[in-house]
C-alpha cells in the first residue's frame, strides 16, 4: 500500500491482542454493573437500580463476587500494561500542557509512547483504587466474616467496619470519576474505540495521538539486517 | 415485621421526603430502674413469649448472663457485672437489661440503604420493617450501642421493636407488664423523666450521690432510659456507653459523602459533555494519516 491510498484504507497499526480486548471488556462490565449496583445501596434516590440485579437482597449478595471478577480481570490488565504505564519525564511536560490537550492542539504536546500522562494516570488511579475497593470491601462483605474468622482468624472491629465503609465510598466515588474521564476521552478522540473493539488504530490516529509508539511499532517492524 | 402504622412515620430509612405530619403521636419511653432490678429475667422471658422467638438451648460460659449475647431471637438480656466500689470496698452486683434503645438520632437507621427497612415512629420507637431489610448488616455499623443483630437464616436484622404493635393499640410492652418489681416503668417520655428524676432524688438521699437518669443526648436522647446509681460511669453497667453517639464515620459516609460524591460525579459527566460541545471531537487529518503512512514507509 502508498501513502498516496491512505483516504481509501488507511494504514492500520495493531494495538491490542484479542485477548487484551476480551481482558478489557470483562473489566469494563463488571466495573459497570460494580458501579451500578454500588450506587444503588449508596444513595437513596438511586435504589431503584436494584431492580436491574433482582432486588436489594441479590444487589447486595451479587455486588461483592462481581467485584472478586473486577479484581482478578483487572489484575490481568496490569500485568499486561504496567510496564507501558511507567512514568516518564515527558509526561511532566504533558500534563504541564495540559490545557493544550483539552483544546487538541496536540502539536504542542511532545511525543507520546503508548499511552499519554493521563492514560497513564487513569491506569495507576484505577489500580490503586481497585486496591483499596477489595481491602475495603472485604472489610464490609459481613456474610463472609465467618469465613475470614475461621480460616484466616481475621476479626475485623466494628470501628474497622465504619471506616471500611467510608473508605469504599470514597473510593468507589474516585474510581466513579476516574471511569468518566477514561470513557469520555475515547469518545472524544475520534479513532480510539475501535482500538478496544477490533484491536487497530488507524496510522494517522497514531502518528497525531502517540506518534512515539508509532515510531517503535515502525521501526520494530522493518526488517534487520542479517546478523553477520 | 410490616409497619401498620403507616401515619405515624416520623422518619423512613434511605428515603427523601415528608414524613406524614397529619397527627402526632405521644411520645413514649421505658424506664428501666437498675436500683430496682432483681435479675429474675421475666422482662426476657415475657419478651420470647410475646414476639414468639425461641432462642436456641447454649452453652454456659461462667457468667449469669443467659443467652451470653443479643441474637436474631433474643432482644433483649439482663447482663450482669460484679463490680468492686473502690470508695465503699463493697461487691456490687450489678444487673442491666440490655436492648435498644429506640435513639431519637437512630444510627441504624442513618446507616441503612434500603428504603423503608428502618423506620421511627412519632412516639419515638424505632422499628425494623422485615419485608425491606435486605441483609447488608449496615445497621449494625450504624447502631452506637451494639444491638442489631443479623439471622444466619434469613440474612435480616433483628432487635427489641419496644413491642411496637402493643405499643400502637395502648399496651405496655411485653418485659415492662411482666417485671414483677417495677423495675420497668413504661409511659411518655415526659413522665418517665419526671419518675426517674423522683428516683435519682431517691437513691441520693440514700447515699448515691452520682445518682442520674441515662438519657444520653449525644443521640439526642433516648426512648430507653436507664435510672443508675452510679450514673457518672455507666461504663461499669456491662460496658454501657458513656457518650453514646453515632460514629463520625457513619455520619460522613451518609452525610458529606453520599451527597457531595454523587453530586461529583453528576458534575463529571456534564463537564465531560459541555467540553465536547464546546471543543468539538478531537479528530485525526488527513495530514495525520499521510504522515502515518509516509513514516511506514510504504514499503511494510
Amino acid at each position: 500500500m502508498t501513502g498516496s491510498h491512505y483516504r481509501d484504507e488507511p494504514t492500520t497499526v495493531s494495538r491490542y491482542s484479542a485477548a487484551a480486548r476480551v481482558n478489557h471488556w470483562v473489566t469494563a462490565a463488571s466495573l459497570i454493573l460494580l458501579a451500578l449496583s454500588g450506587l444503588a445501596l449508596f444513595h437513596p434516590s438511586l435504589f431503584f437500580l436494584t431492580g436491574l440485579f433482582g432486588g436489594g437482597e441479590y444487589t447486595r449478595i451479587i455486588h461483592p463476587w462481581i467485584g472478586l471478577v473486577l479484581l482478578v480481570s483487572f489484575a490481568g490488565l496490569f500485568l499486561r500494561f504496567w510496564r507501558l504505564n511507567l512514568w516518564e519525564r515527558t509526561d511532566n511536560v504533558w500534563l504541564g500542557r495540559v490545557r493544550a490537550v483539552l483544546a487538541g492542539r496536540e502539536e504542542e504536546l511532545p511525543e507520546v509512547g503508548k499511552y499519554n500522562a493521563g492514560q497513564k494516570l487513569v491506569f495507576w488511579g484505577m489500580s490503586i483504587l481497585i486496591i483499596v475497593l477489595f481491602v475495603s470491601g472485604v472489610g464490609i462483605w459481613r456474610s463472609q466474616y465467618p469465613f475470614l474468622r475461621e480460616t484466616l482468624g481475621i476479626v475485623i472491629p466494628i470501628d474497622q467496619q465504619r471506616l471500611a465503609v467510608l473508605v469504599h465510598a470514597l473510593a468507589a466515588i474516585g474510581a466513579i470519576l476516574i471511569w468518566i474521564v477514561h470513557v469520555y476521552a475515547a469518545l472524544w478522540v475520534k479513532g480510539t474505540v475501535r482500538a478496544m473493539m477490533r484491536g487497530s488504530v488507524t496510522g494517522g490516529w497514531a502518528w497525531r495521538h502517540h506518534r512515539r509508539w508509532l515510531r517503535e511499532e515502525v521501526g520494530a517492524r522493518t526488517p534487520r539486517r542479517p546478523a553477520e | 415485621m410490616a409497619t401498620l402504622q403507616s401515619l405515624d412515620l416520623q422518619r423512613r430509612s434511605a428515603t427523601s421526603g415528608t414524613p406524614p405530619a397529619a397527627r402526632k403521636t405521644l411520645e413514649v419511653a421505658k424506664l428501666i430502674d437498675v436500683s430496682k432490678c432483681i435479675g429474675c429475667k421475666a422482662c426476657q422471658v415475657a419478651c420470647m413469649e410475646w414476639n414468639d422467638l425461641r432462642e436456641e438451648v447454649g452453652e454456659v460460659t461462667g457468667v449469669y448472663d443467659n443467652p451470653h449475647d443479643l441474637s436474631p431471637a433474643t432482644w433483649t438480656l439482663m447482663r450482669f457485672t460484679e463490680w468492686d466500689n473502690p470508695d465503699t470496698g463493697n461487691l456490687e452486683w450489678l444487673i442491666r437489661k440490655d436492648g435498644c434503645m429506640h435513639c431519637s438520632d437512630p444510627g441504624c437507621l442513618k446507616a441503612c440503604p434500603a428504603p423503608g427497612a428502618i423506620v421511627q415512629y412519632s412516639n419515638g420507637i424505632v422499628d425494623f420493617v422485615s419485608e425491606n431489610c435486605i441483609g447488608c448488616g449496615y445497621c449494625v455499623k450504624g447502631c452506637p450501642f451494639n444491638i442489631p443483630r443479623i439471622s444466619k437464616a434469613d440474612n435480616k436484622a433483628y432487635k427489641c421493636t419496644l413491642c411496637s404493635d402493643r405499643v400502637a393499640v395502648g399496651q405496655a410492652p411485653a418485659c415492662v407488664k411482666a417485671c414483677p418489681t417495677q423495675a420497668l416503668v413504661f409511659g411518655s417520655k415526659e413522665d418517665m423523666i419526671a419518675h426517674g428524676e423522683e428516683r435519682v432524688a431517691d437513691l441520693k438521699s440514700r447515699g448515691y450521690d452520682k445518682a442520674g437518669v441515662y438519657d444520653p443526648a449525644g443521640v439526642g436522647g433516648t426512648h430507653v432510659m436507664y435510672v443508675l446509681h452510679h450514673a457518672d460511669k455507666p461504663p461499669i453497667y456491662a460496658g454501657l456507653p458513656l457518650a453514646p453517639k453515632i460514629s463520625p464515620l457513619v455520619e460522613m459516609w451518609k452525610g458529606l459523602t453520599k451527597n457531595v460524591g454523587l453530586l461529583g460525579i453528576g458534575f463529571a459527566a456534564v463537564f465531560g459533555f459541555m467540553h465536547y460541545v464546546v471543543n468539538g471531537p478531537n479528530r485525526v487529518s488527513d495530514e495525520d494519516e499521510q504522515a502515518a503512512a509516509k513514516l511506514k514507509g510504504d514499503g511494510t
